[in-house]
């Protein structure tokens, strides 16, 4: 075969088969559909790399369409799911078909040796006991090809998948997992490790033990996870799979319906975001603007040009920093995003003034002590949770009855330097609006802003009287995630 | 040229060290073609124009890492072996303090290259990071001509004269591409550079060569390795992102830190190396302003090896753990984490 001599386009090795191209290019575009941007360069540069590493070195593959495609640390996750599933390992022994699934078995009493009495290590041949015993001793000696191959045969007897059924991977891990109770193992394998020693272990040892055994356990279950996933595969086929386990991004990710799981990624997410916006903020602020002309120093430069003010002078800039008023509606639907957006507020509070907090739900209550006190946000967040004064009659969230509480109790400290910030989905339960409240606010206030976490198109639907509100604000802004919101702090700061 | 490729693309034919059996192509869907029939195919892939290759393959790159004292995992050294091969830079990611700058240096002294390093900072210019003009010499140039040739010598003459070579003040970047020998470019921190300065890279980075308006372009005579260190305290262009190939370094896992720890630290004992390293993941699972780094690890184990210290228990970790961590806050949280939920776990 004859390859053309061009250096600018590049050539696949191996004769390109059709087949790895195809696969390359759903891949592509699968990544793309998850939200991760992949320019064309970048797309050439990955067939471009391919030529230069030995192809059947699977990390190799992986590290190098990693290395050309995701220049985002945190779309790694995402990359590697799409990889798993475009390039999940293949061969028969993952379709769901009966019978081929005695290699998980024959590898598990190859890895035991001959064992006493029966030989034939059909999927027969292990009782439920069995298994969970090589499990627990897999785990105990950290064996990690055994670990595999247990993972492959609990997921070939517990998880019952069937094929062509329409069903998530979601389901089969829980059905695995259940039979397999991870934590009774867990329980056990520390009874061991205490047994073991002749003395007492220590309290960190044993906290050391436990955090060594639940990382295995954790492998064991990523094992798991990824021995369905290939069978899904090869069952259903990489797009249709790809679709089912598509997950946002950490900026993408729903502050209201965010799952707990997503709810840590955004956790991990939200403080190198912050970092950086706290950069940007306060760059801006020593670059940006340019102060008023200070006519006396031109006049002043102006003698040595002869008396003609070739050099205007300015001022020296200084903005002054807004007063950021913070109240926050933390009933459960929309605590998520409370949390989130104060969170963001406190990492940037050197750019503003002061920064006053106040939460409710029914009642109304300042916590800008909590704050204080603390560096740690958590744990002022955890004292928000438990220690604040916001419910007043039902814990059902009333804006109203909130709102007049707190123009009671805190009105007369809104001056021309405050930037309030309202968060909430405005649902009031039916309960009187008071929106009078606001259009005194925005009277006195410099800027009053509204953040609702639901999506535009639910605004005033059902119990949600959002607008009600908005007309007396300075906009209302839909804050559905991370990227939303760091959209609307930027812009205040 | 032509046969120094050949034989170095003829090595990728080649399962790397250790790696897994030929049939396993199994992963990759339509290629029922064994591996054998094809290794006279890629033998006449044309060559990509990045001259002669530093490194046989990535697990010679691993190798070579660890000669000089750094552990790299497969992904880094997978991606300095790409970076060789396809003549791009490497953007380098990560936590501060997981050896960044350090990959770098080993590379270069692996190489046998020199190290030429630009450290950034906000309000780097070109004339800081590119080229400078001489002023001084060519103001003593211009008065030697005046004081020489009284009738006056032609301006032009002297022009021409003092925009060349001579005055030229190479910075780092117009030094690392006008090198005749081997070099490592390092551009360090480069988020703190503003998104401006950034551009002035982005020739560099793609086209290896710079522009210098009174003198023509400056191409390199061969490619340097490049290396951009970032501690993402910002968003880079995404200029300058599509012209690199990307590596996160993240902290290492408990293997590889221990590993680290044993080499780096002459005299400690395995049984305590072990105990450092757990105790060290144990206190970044914590939520904290800073997590400790692979060096402050190091630091750590030196610190308890200087005490005489033979394993670790909760009271000296307590009282050792300003060495770890940097803020207040995260001291006493994690002291009060590994005194208390120890305490909860026991019997």
């Amino acid at each position: 075969m004859s390859l053309p001599v061009g250096v600018g386009v590049p050539e696949l090795p191996l004769g390109t088969s059709a087949g790895l191209l195809e696969s390359l290019s759903g891949f592509v575009k699968e990544l793309r559909n998850a939200g991760i941007p992949v320019s064309l360069t970048e797309n050439l540069d990955a067939m471009e790399a391919l030529k230069h590493i030995p192809l059947e070195d699977r990390d190799a593959f992986k590290y190098a369409l990693a290395a050309t495609l995701v220049k985002n640390n945190s779309h790694w996750k995402t990359f590697e799911t799409v990889f798993e599933v475009y390039f999940s390992l293949r061969g028969r022994e993952y379709h769901l078909v009966d019978g081929v699934d005695d290699e998980a078995d024959d590898l598990i009493s190859d890895l035991l040796g001959p064992r006493e009495g029966e030989s034939s290590g059909s999927a027969d041949g292990l009782t439920h006991e069995q298994l969970a015993e090589m499990l627990f001793r897999a785990l105990m000696d950290g064996n990690e090809a055994m670990l595999r191959a247990i993972a492959r045969a609990a997921v070939t007897r517990y998880a019952g998948m069937e094929p062509g059924r329409p069903v998530g991977g979601t389901y089969y891990l829980y059905r695995t997992l259940r039979q397999l109770d991870l934590d009774a193992v867990l329980q056990r394998m520390m009874e061991t490790a205490r047994d073991q020693t002749h003395d007492e272990l220590t309290d960190l040892e044993d906290r050391l033990a436990r955090e060594e055994y639940e990382s295995r356990l954790d492998a064991l279950r990523r094992e798991i996870e990824a021995e369905i996933r290939r069978r899904l595969v090869a069952d259903r086929g990489a797009e249709a799979v790809a679709k089912s386990v598509r997950k946002p991004l950490p900026e993408d990710i729903d502050f209201m319906h965010a799952s707990r799981e997503e709810l840590v990624a955004l956790r991990k997410a939200i403080a190198p975001l912050t970092r950086k916006l706290a950069v940007r903020l306060a760059r801006k602020r020593r670059h940006g603007r340019k102060g008023p002309l200070d006519f006396r120093n031109t006049v002043r430069h102006s003698l040595s040009y002869g008396g003609v003010p070739a050099d205007p002078k300015f001022r020296y800039p200084r903005p002054s920093k807004p007063e950021i008023v913070v109240i926050a509606d933390i009933s459960g639907s929309v605590a998520a995003f409370a949390r989130f957006t104060l969170q963001m507020v406190y990492a940037i509070s050197s750019q503003f003034s002061r920064v006053r907090a106040f939460v409710f739900i029914d009642g109304i209550d300042e916590v800008t002590d909590y704050f204080k006190s603390t560096e740690d946000i958590t744990a002022a967040i955890h004292r928000i949770n438990t220690e604040a004064d916001v419910i007043w009659v039902d814990g059902h969230s009333d804006y109203g009855h909130a709102f007049e509480a707190f123009w009671d109790r805190w009105g007369r400290d809104i001056n021309t330097k405050s930037t309030v910030l309202l968060l909430g989905d405005a649902r009031n339960n039916y309960h009187a609006a008071q929106a009078w409240v606001l259009a005194e606010m925005a009277k006195k206030a410099r800027h009053v802003y509204w953040l609702n976490p639901e999506p535009r198109s639910y605004w005033d639907t059902g119990d949600s009287i959002v607008s009600q509100y908005a007309t007396h604000c300075d906009g209302a802004y839909e804050c559905r995630n991370l990227k939303q919101l760091e959209r609307f702090v930027e812009q205040l700061g | 040229m032509a046969s120094a490729w050949r034989g170095s693309l003829r090595n990728i034919g080649k399962a790397p060290v250790g790696g897994p059996p030929v049939d396993c192509l199994s992963w990759l869907p339509g290629l029922p073609v064994p591996w054998k029939e094809t290794t006279s195919v890629s033998d006449s892939v044309p060559p990509s124009d990045t001259g002669s290759a530093r490194f046989e393959s990535p697990a010679s790159v691993r190798e070579g890492l660890r000669s000089v004292g750094y552990l790299p995992d497969d992904g880094i050294a997978g991606v300095v072996y790409l970076a060789d091969r396809l003549g791009k830079p490497i953007l380098v990611e990560g936590p501060a303090g997981t050896g960044k700058t350090q990959l770098a240096k080993s590379v270069a002294e692996l190489t046998g290259a020199r190290l030429i390093r630009l450290q950034c900072y906000e309000g780097l210019d070109e004339s800081k990071a590119l080229y400078e003009w001489n002023y001084k010499k060519q103001l003593l140039r211009i008065q030697a001509q005046r004081v020489a040739e009284d009738d006056g010598g032609k301006w032009t003459d002297i022009e021409e004269d003092i925009f060349s070579e001579p005055f030229l003040l190479t910075r780092p970047l117009l030094e690392a591409i006008r090198a005749e020998e081997p070099v490592v470019l390092l551009i360090d921190e480069v988020d703190r550079v503003e998104v401006e300065t950034e551009a002035l890279l982005l020739e560099i980075l793609s086209d290896y060569q710079v522009s210098i308006p009174e003198l023509g372009t400056v191409s390199a005579t061969q490619i340097p390795l490049v290396f951009l260190t970032s501690n993402n305290t910002r968003e880079l262009s995404e200029a300058l992102k599509r012209r690199c190939l990307f590596l996160h370094i993240d902290y290492p896992d408990l293997e590889r830190e221990k590993e680290i720890v044993l080499t780096r630290v002459p005299g400690i004992t395995e049984s305590l190396a072990d105990q450092v390293v757990r105790i060290v993941r144990s206190i970044r699972s914590l939520e904290l302003k800073k997590a400790p780094s692979v060096s402050e690890t190091l630091d750590w184990a030196r610190t308890l090896l200087l005490l005489g210290i033979q394993s670790v228990d909760a009271d000296t970790a307590t009282q050792t753990l300003h060495i770890l961590l940097k803020y207040q806050s995260d001291i006493e949280k994690a002291a009060k984490d590994l005194s208390t939920s120890s305490a909860s776990t026991s019997r």
